[in-house]
């Protein structure tokens, strides 16, 4: 509930060229899928408009945030807002891994033969269900010839992941102490981690499509397996490039022990990518 | 930033008039101060033009449909065109016209309701609004790509809609990614402004329903969104790259689309429908001169609607071959439904019950909603009923039962939340004679449309087909004509709109007697920027 005073704040024209920016990106990356590479550079263009927009506008918040023009409804506002965007990115990974329980508890099995519903089993006699799919039902579609050992680069990828969890806690707890030196070592270990993390995920993604013939088009393991990990990847490039920009924010002097919503939101972000990663692991990895 | 107006202005009353003075000096005119503003009430109207402008739209495709249907045999258009246009019908008005219309009133009336000064993040909601206007330019121009328009159905079942589909749903598929950022960005900031905005002493329990509704409805788009974004990528990724999400020779599933469409889709018509609840609570207490029957019980009704509602999304499913557990479940979770359904219309009618009630325009759409829309509850509970719904399902009977809570539901109310607001937009109230002659010939057009749909139905008529056999003949020409009266009936409303936004009879700030809600002490028409302090807020006892 409010304070005393209000802050609305002025027009500003990011976000109709935002729009705008994205209906360039979309309208260009529908013209590339469906009409070849004509549209690529129109998406690219909406991409880096996108992106453009996005600095710009969060570079406005930043120079009002720190000319001392929000209070602590705003801040309210802010926390709400970060809050509700997280929850609404939990319910679309969500999607997938229904998708993925699904298909391995009870489409498979189905397919198969099994349960009441033993018709399925009449469209491809041969098919066995088993995970990782290795072969499924309809010859034409090749499934991977092997998939990837949880107890290796994954392993790795779990430990970067959860330590980069603990640094940029001790990252937050040093900033609230006001020891900013401190603050900028463990928010720099914290983006090294997500950088590894990032190098060894395209190293297995290489392996992966060189090697062991799991790639997209490889049946429902392949989708499976590259739409949860390839969206949790994009959003640990997000997340890496958002610590990165805190981390030049703490550089230049901004944020006090009080008062670093910035920090916190991308904090929470963060430590929801690592949560994803955990249940990616068990799921994905190794069971 | 020098041009930001300094922190404190709205402490002290001089400063604040001087201050919102130079403020108003600075505001871009013409056409940019539509595309720059982050005015709640600007914001406002223009969500509730957009979705005029794409409900007239959608009007003419459903009018498309009928007049094919009109009489058996293929008379107007060829049946891969009137394919199209039931699809681009039903997606323009549940995503173009019914959602923006409830975001539209939520910006309007949300932060007068609580006492807020705004949306809590303006900016946000500015760009909220300007991507529809993009997604929904994107979507209806598949109508000219080669190959034509999506043809599938609003529910857009894979593999009709990945397989089988023409090249231009790539295209529909990013257009709802755009209109779905929007929804979910729309979504959080009313959360945030409700959460955070109220004025000091409202607590939540002060909140009026239309409020407590959409603080509801919003937190169901968060949840149910991003579900459809994530299904129609999967659809995305099937017929671009190659995935094997919906196609079982990969492992895949067909009916893995339907439970993932669904999940989203059974919630979803609760997003249509809530506000519409809301918008009724709010009404029909200030024509009958009465608080609220069983306020408390209003709030949690709504609130086991939404918790329930996810739960029972296979009922749209029942013949795809659900093993019999989840027949049996998602039966009796739908049935379960109807009881805070049953409750709050309960509470309406008690509301009534005695009042001394008069008909205004916007009470007799509420009015004419509790009827109808509670004989969409019925044929709902009809439709619940699985071994029932062998029979029911993809006929006729369930295009009734959808339109009747959709069209004197959700429809109406909007419409009820138009002429209750108009004074309080405009200043003016809307042409009492105009408005009681749209009201009529909404509700008999809206009956003559969908009442007979109901027996065509249970006759056994197929839904998306664009012939039928000779028994329905007499059926499907009512409904046409019937369509034609609602459509055309609709262009009065247009100009019942316009004209009060001209002129007419002068709206006091308190334009109903009856009123009694935050909204109703500021001035009509609502200045520009209101409630820059915050009011004290008395809680009143429900
Ligand atoms: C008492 C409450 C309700 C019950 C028990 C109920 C039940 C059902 C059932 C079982 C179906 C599936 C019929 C079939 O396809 O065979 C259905 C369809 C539908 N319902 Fe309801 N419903 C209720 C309220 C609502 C409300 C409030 C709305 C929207 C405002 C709504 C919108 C729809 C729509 C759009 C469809 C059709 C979807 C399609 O296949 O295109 N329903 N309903
Ligand atoms: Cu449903």
């Amino acid at each position: 509930m409010s304070g005393g005073s209000y802050y609305v704040p002025a027009t500003s024209k990011w976000p109709i060229l935002g729009s705008l920016a994205m209906g360039v990106m979309m309208v260009g990356g529908g013209t590339w899928l469906v009409h070849g590479a004509v549209g690529s550079p129109l998406m690219l263009a909406g991409l880096v408009g996108i992106l453009a927009v996005m600095v710009l506008w969060f570079r406005d918040v930043i120079r009002e945030s720190m000319a001392g023009l929000y209070d602590a409804q705003m801040d309210r506002s802010f926390r709400w807002g970060m809050g509700w965007f997280i929850f609404s990115e939990v319910m679309f990974f969500a999607a997938f891994f229904g998708a993925l329980f699904y298909v391995r508890t009870l489409a498979l099995p189905w397919l198969d033969g099994e349960g009441a519903k033993g018709v399925t089993a009449l469209l491809w006699p041969d098919f066995s269900a088993s995970w990782p799919l290795l072969d499924p039902p309809d010859s034409r579609i090749s499934g991977p010839a092997e998939t990837l050992s949880p107890w290796q680069l994954p392993l790795v990828n779990t430990l970067l992941l959860v330590s980069s969890s603990i640094t940029l806690t001790v990252a937050h707890e040093a900033l609230k102490m006001g020891e900013r030196q401190a603050t900028h070592n463990w928010l720099f270990g914290t983006v090294l981690l997500g950088t590894c993390f990032i190098i060894i995920q395209g190293v297995e993604y290489y392996e992966a499509y060189h090697h062991l013939g799991l790639t997209l088009e490889a049946g429902i393991y392949g989708s499976t397996f590259f739409m949860l990990t390839g969206f949790h990847g994009l959003h640990v490039i997000i997340g890496t490039i958002i610590l990165a920009s805190i981390l030049l924010r703490i550089r230049k002097g901004h944020f006090s022990g009080a008062n670093h919503f910035g920090f916190e939101a991308a904090a929470w972000y963060w430590h929801f990518v690592d949560v994803v990663w955990l249940g990616l692991f068990i799921f994905v990895y190794v069971f | 930033m020098a041009s930001l107006p300094p922190k404190h202005r709205l402490q002290s009353s001089a400063a604040d008039s001087a201050a919102t003075g130079q403020h108003e000096h600075h505001r871009p005119r013409g056409l940019m101060r539509w595309v720059l503003t982050t005015n709640h009430k600007e914001i406002g109207t223009l969500y509730l033009i957009f979705s005029l402008t794409m409900f007239l739209i959608g009007g003419v495709f459903a009018l498309v449909v009928r007049a094919e249907l009109f009489q058996p045999g293929l008379q107007l258009v060829q049946p891969e065109f009137f394919n199209q246009m039931t699809t681009m019908h039903g997606l323009i008005m549940v995503f173009g016209a019914v959602m923006p219309a409830f975001v539209g009133l939520a910006n309007w009336m949300v932060p007068l309701q609580i006492g807020a000064p705004d949306m809590a993040l303006p900016r946000l909601n500015n760009f909220s609004f300007w991507l529809l206007p993009i997604a929904f330019t994107l979507m209806l121009s598949t109508l000219f790509m080669p190959g034509g328009a999506p043809n599938f159905g609003w529910t857009f079942y894979a593999p009709l809609s990945t397989t089988y589909a023409p090249p231009s749903t790539t295209f529909f598929i990013l257009s709802l990614h755009i209109a779905g950022i929007s929804s979910i960005l729309g979504a959080i900031n009313i959360i945030a402004t409700i959460l955070n905005l109220r004025a000091p002493g409202m607590r939540m329990m002060d909140m009026t329903l239309f409020v407590w509704t959409w603080l509801i409805t919003a937190f169901l788009l968060i949840a149910v969104m991003p579900v459809l974004a994530g299904v129609v990528t999967m659809m995305l990724m099937d017929i671009n790259f190659g995935t094997s999400f919906f196609n079982a020779g990969g492992g895949g599933d067909p009916v893995l689309f339907q439970h993932l469409f669904w999940f989203f889709g059974h919630p979803e018509v609760y997003i249509m429908i809530l506000p519409a609840f809301g918008i009724v609570s709010v009404i029909i207490p200030t024509f009958a001169r009465k608080r609220l029957f069983g306020y408390a019980s209003m709030v949690y009704a709504t609130a086991s609607i939404a918790i329930l509602s996810f739960l029972v999304w296979a009922h749209h499913m029942f013949v795809v071959g659900l093993p019999l557990v989840a027949e049996l479940f998602f039966m009796y979770s739908t049935m379960l439904i109807a009881v805070p359904t049953g409750v709050k219309v309960f509470n309406w009618i008690t509301t009534l019950f005695r009042g001394s009630i008069s008909f205004e325009p916007a009470m007799l759409f509420a009015i004419a909603f509790v009827v109808l829309f509670t004989i969409g509850g019925f044929s709902g509970l009809m439709l619940a009923i699985s071994p029932a719904d062998f029979q029911y399902h993809d006929t006729y009977f369930v295009v009734a039962h959808f339109h009747y809570v959709l069209v004197p539901g959700a429809v109406f109310s909007i419409m009820a939340a138009v002429y209750y607001w108009l004074p309080k937009w405009t200043g003016h109230y809307p042409h009492l004679r105009l408005s009681q002659w749209h009201f009529w010939l909404s509700v008999i057009g809206v009956n003559l449309t969908f009442f007979p749909m109901h027996f065509s139905g249970l006759a056994g008529m197929p839904r998306r087909i664009p012939d039928y056999s000779l028994q329905f003949a007499d059926f499907n020409m009512v409904s046409s004509i019937g369509a034609f009266m609602f459509g055309l009936s609709q262009l009065l409303f247009v100009v019942i709109v316009i004209m009060c936004v001209r002129g007419g009879k002068t709206a006091p700030a308190k334009a109903w007697d009856g009123a009694e809600d935050l909204e109703w002490t500021v001035p009509s028409p609502a200045p520009l920027h209101t409630f820059e302090h915050p009011p004290q807020y008395r809680p009143v006892e429900h």
